[in-house]
């Protein structure tokens, strides 16, 4: 700890004298702790000093003057005042361009269209400020790993308030859904791929601007994602119907944190989302089961396919185009379940028949390489009987040789 | 039975190309040229593999640049063409692959088997050094074609090798820029390599070859000093054989054999092509050359970063450049002034080199 104020002061010493640092760096507990913390905010790496938001007067060494109302200081800001004083930069164009150009400056006026910002308008001190979700003193860039807000950590720190099912009482809203979002299929890509743009709170919510999507915006929401399954959704027969039931679209089938894996025992299987809807003899039930055969069908000849291939492979056979083609076929498999979205029969079938084309043909290639693989061998035998057949008739030529000298 | 009497028809033939090759003498060469009978005699076969190996390599060589393309766009698909759409192009490349391993073994037999029976001795001691530059030779040839099919495996090799290279003391560098054409092995690589897999290394081979041939028919087949021993003391001629037809149709079977070999693997085990390389991927895990360098980059493996202040590759380096030296020197310090052999140093270091190399390649192979 004290190494880390030594560094502290040391650094802001390299940006001109900061006397809140000084002396705080020197307290001991609460009044410590805010000067600890800053040392790893971007506003010191940036040159702020505390007075940048708490006013006062850092170059005096008399904490009566440093502390004065004359300069500016305001101690700690009432919750209520956060957004309107981080504003003050953050919302400042011409002074955030000095630090980043491509920074955006409209944060607090998206805080003020989300309920976290309409309902601090109306004094409840209680929803989230700027600082609880991006820390108060420590505050970190948004691409900082250590951030609270980056990709892989903010689910957790929305969970902070909405995980708390004393804290979210008075709101009377769910407090599963950091629960559910763990079992997502988005919470996997996240954490297990590392794929930091995989969706979290945020990227269906909104940040600043944080709300729950509308009913109607559901498929939008989405589609921002998932953009040819929304297209074909809009233009399927379900749209319709589940804009008039005010259902929210994507969420009837998929859920909307507990978004699990999709598999094609979705559509077609004991368990299939669809028969919560459609009997299974219905059109649609058998519309479903129809896709679902097709799906599979094709997911079975590229089994084979490979499988074929993959033999011609071991038995070194040269193969390579043919399984750089199985690509093409697994391609049509992913159209084809994407193209479910349509909920027709034809839009499906056509990737499905392209996909079973590509799957034949690397199976023909797969068989043609293993009937080559035994035209070789057969060759292999036969030049091989006519080599033993000319070495014998060359012992026969040494030994009739040996006999004329001897 | 073979007619005792030509007929008058083969007898005007002969006369006809007698006039015109002058082939007598020819004829007159290859009746008296004689091999020595002994318990090694066998050993004496592995030069002609070599050389049969060679012109497999030389006509399979010819057939596979109809086709091949030495670009970074062009020659990973150039060979993939070959393999998949030329008829018999797979059995072609596979033979010339197999083969090339195949002469390389054989030409380490041959060169073993030479400090065995003492055949570099006083007047065969440009024999052995000409055969040493064609092993060298042999190994060029290896390490220029392994990166020709551009796959990550010999990419990566290559660029491992290059390295290598460049730790030569003084010109390291100049060597490394020289192989790669550049400073990463790339296009300018590959062309050149190509160059030297084709061109260069070929010519230097047949004036090799052609040098070390022609010294083996003016001095003949070394009898070995046991065997020279032996007849001396029972006051008998050293037992031969005639070079043709005997030693020839035995070799001729030899040959036979080594093709027959030659199809099994390449039939059963079909070159692999690999994957194309990938000049931005990272090098694959477990990466290693082919199996004639595996005992020195082993061994360099096995160096510390540093010895005594010196970078480790450095002396490495250093080291197998003093071993090849002492090998390709071996007539100087393996016989006497008088012409006799030292026998047992002779014997103890050649199977001292054979076990280090044998241990090492199979230490580098499995780790």
């Amino acid at each position: 700890m004290t190494y880390a104020l030594l560094l502290l002061l040391a650094a802001a010493r390299l940006s001109g004298k900061d006397s809140c640092l000084e002396c705080h760096s020197q307290m001991a507990g609460d009044l410590q702790a805010p000067a600890a913390a800053f040392g790893s905010s971007v506003h010191l790496q940036h040159g702020f000093t505390c007075a940048a938001c708490h006013g006062g007067d850092p170059n005096s060494d008399d904490p009566e003057a440093a502390m004065s109302k004359a300069h500016g200081f305001i101690g700690v800001p009432p919750r209520t005042a956060v957004p309107k004083l981080c504003a003050r930069c953050h919302s400042d164009p011409n002074f955030m361009r000095k630090y980043n150009p491509s920074e955006r400056v409209d944060q607090d006026a998206e805080y003020e269209t989300s309920v976290h910002g309409q309902r601090l308008a109306k004094g409840d001190v209680r929803v989230a400020i700027c600082i609880d979700c991006h820390g108060v003193h420590d505050i970190r860039a948004a691409r900082d790993a250590l951030s609270p807000v980056y990709p892989l950590n903010l689910p957790k720190t929305c969970a902070q308030c909405h995980a708390d099912a004393a804290h979210m009482a008075p709101y009377k809203i769910p407090t599963d859904q950091y629960a559910n979002y763990l079992k997502s299929v988005h919470w996997e890509e996240l954490s297990k791929r590392g794929d930091l743009s995989a969706p979290n709170c945020a990227t269906c919510h909104g940040n600043h601007g944080a709300k729950p999507p509308a009913v109607s915006s559901v498929a939008a929401v989405c589609g921002t994602c998932h953009v040819f399954e929304e297209q074909l959704f809009d233009k399927s027969p379900h749209e319709p119907v589940f804009s008039a039931m005010s259902t929210g679209a994507c969420v009837v089938c998929h859920s909307n944190h507990a978004i699990l894996k999709t598999s094609d025992q979705l559509l077609g299987g004991k368990n299939a989302v669809c028969r919560e809807c459609h009997d299974p003899d219905s059109a649609g039930g058998k519309t479903a089961a129809q896709a679902a055969g097709l799906i599979q069908n094709l997911q079975n000849r590229i089994v084979v396919a490979d499988a074929i291939l993959e033999q011609a492979r071991t038995s070194g056979m040269e193969v390579s185009e043919a399984i750089l083609r199985q690509t093409d076929a697994r391609q049509n498999l992913v159209k084809a379940r994407v193209h479910v979205h349509a909920f027709a029969i034809q839009a499906v079938s056509q990737p499905v028949q392209a996909g079973l084309a590509i799957a034949a043909e690397d199976y023909r290639a797969g068989e043609a390489a293993l009937k080559e693989k035994n035209i070789r061998r057969m060759g292999l035998a036969i030049s091989l009987a006519a080599i033993l057949v000319t070495m014998a008739g060359l012992w026969l030529i040494i030994r009739w040789l040996h006999r004329a000298k001897t | 039975m073979l007619p005792t009497q030509p007929s008058p028809r083969r007898k005007a033939i002969t006369a006809w190309f007698q006039d015109r090759l002058a082939w007598d003498s020819v004829r007159e060469f290859l009746a008296h040229k004689t091999v020595p009978v002994h318990s090694g005699t066998i050993w004496y076969a592995f030069g002609g593999i070599t050389l049969f190996l060679f012109v497999i390599q030389v006509i399979t060589g010819i057939l596979l640049l109809v086709y091949y393309r030495p670009t970074p766009a062009e020659a990973y698909e150039s060979v993939q063409f070959i393999v998949t759409r030329v008829a018999f192009g797979w059995l072609i490349r596979s033979i010339h692959s197999w083969s090339a391993n195949l002469m390389i073994l054989s030409a380490f037999v041959h060169m073993f088997s030479v400090a065995f029976l003492h055949a570099y001795r006083k007047p065969r001691e440009l024999v052995w050094l000409s055969g040493i530059v064609l092993l060298a030779l042999a190994l060029g040839f290896g390490f220029s074609g392994y990166l020709l099919p551009w796959n990550t495996i010999s990419f990566f090799a290559t660029k491992v090798g290059t390295d290598i290279a460049t730790f030569i003391p003084w010109i390291g560098a100049t060597v490394g820029r020289y192989l790669r054409g550049g400073d990463a092995v790339g296009g300018a690589t590959l062309t050149r390599f190509f160059g030297f897999h084709v061109a260069v290394l070929p010519a230097l081979t047949s004036l090799f070859l052609l040098f070390h041939l022609g010294l083996v028919q003016k001095f003949g087949i070394s009898t070995p000093p046991w065997v020279e021993r032996r007849s001396r003391g029972a006051g008998t001629n050293r037992p031969q054989m005639p070079f043709f037809p005997d030693f020839f149709l035995h070799e001729l079977m030899v040959w036979y054999g080594a093709l027959a070999l030659l199809g099994i693997l390449a039939a059963l085990f079909p070159w692999g092509l690999g994957e194309k390389a990938d000049a931005f991927a990272s090098a694959p895990a477990g990466i290693r050359p082919e199996w004639y360098f595996l005992a020195p980059f082993y061994t360099l493996k096995l160096i510390p970063g540093h010895v005594a202040g010196i970078e480790g590759e450095v002396v490495g380096l250093l080291g197998f450049g003093l071993l090849a030296f002492w090998w390709a020197a071996l007539p100087f310090w393996g016989a006497r002034p008088d012409g006799t052999v030292r026998s047992k140093l002779v014997t103890g270091g050649a199977v001292a080199f054979l076990a280090y190399l044998s241990t090492f390649s199979l230490l580098g192979y499995l780790r």
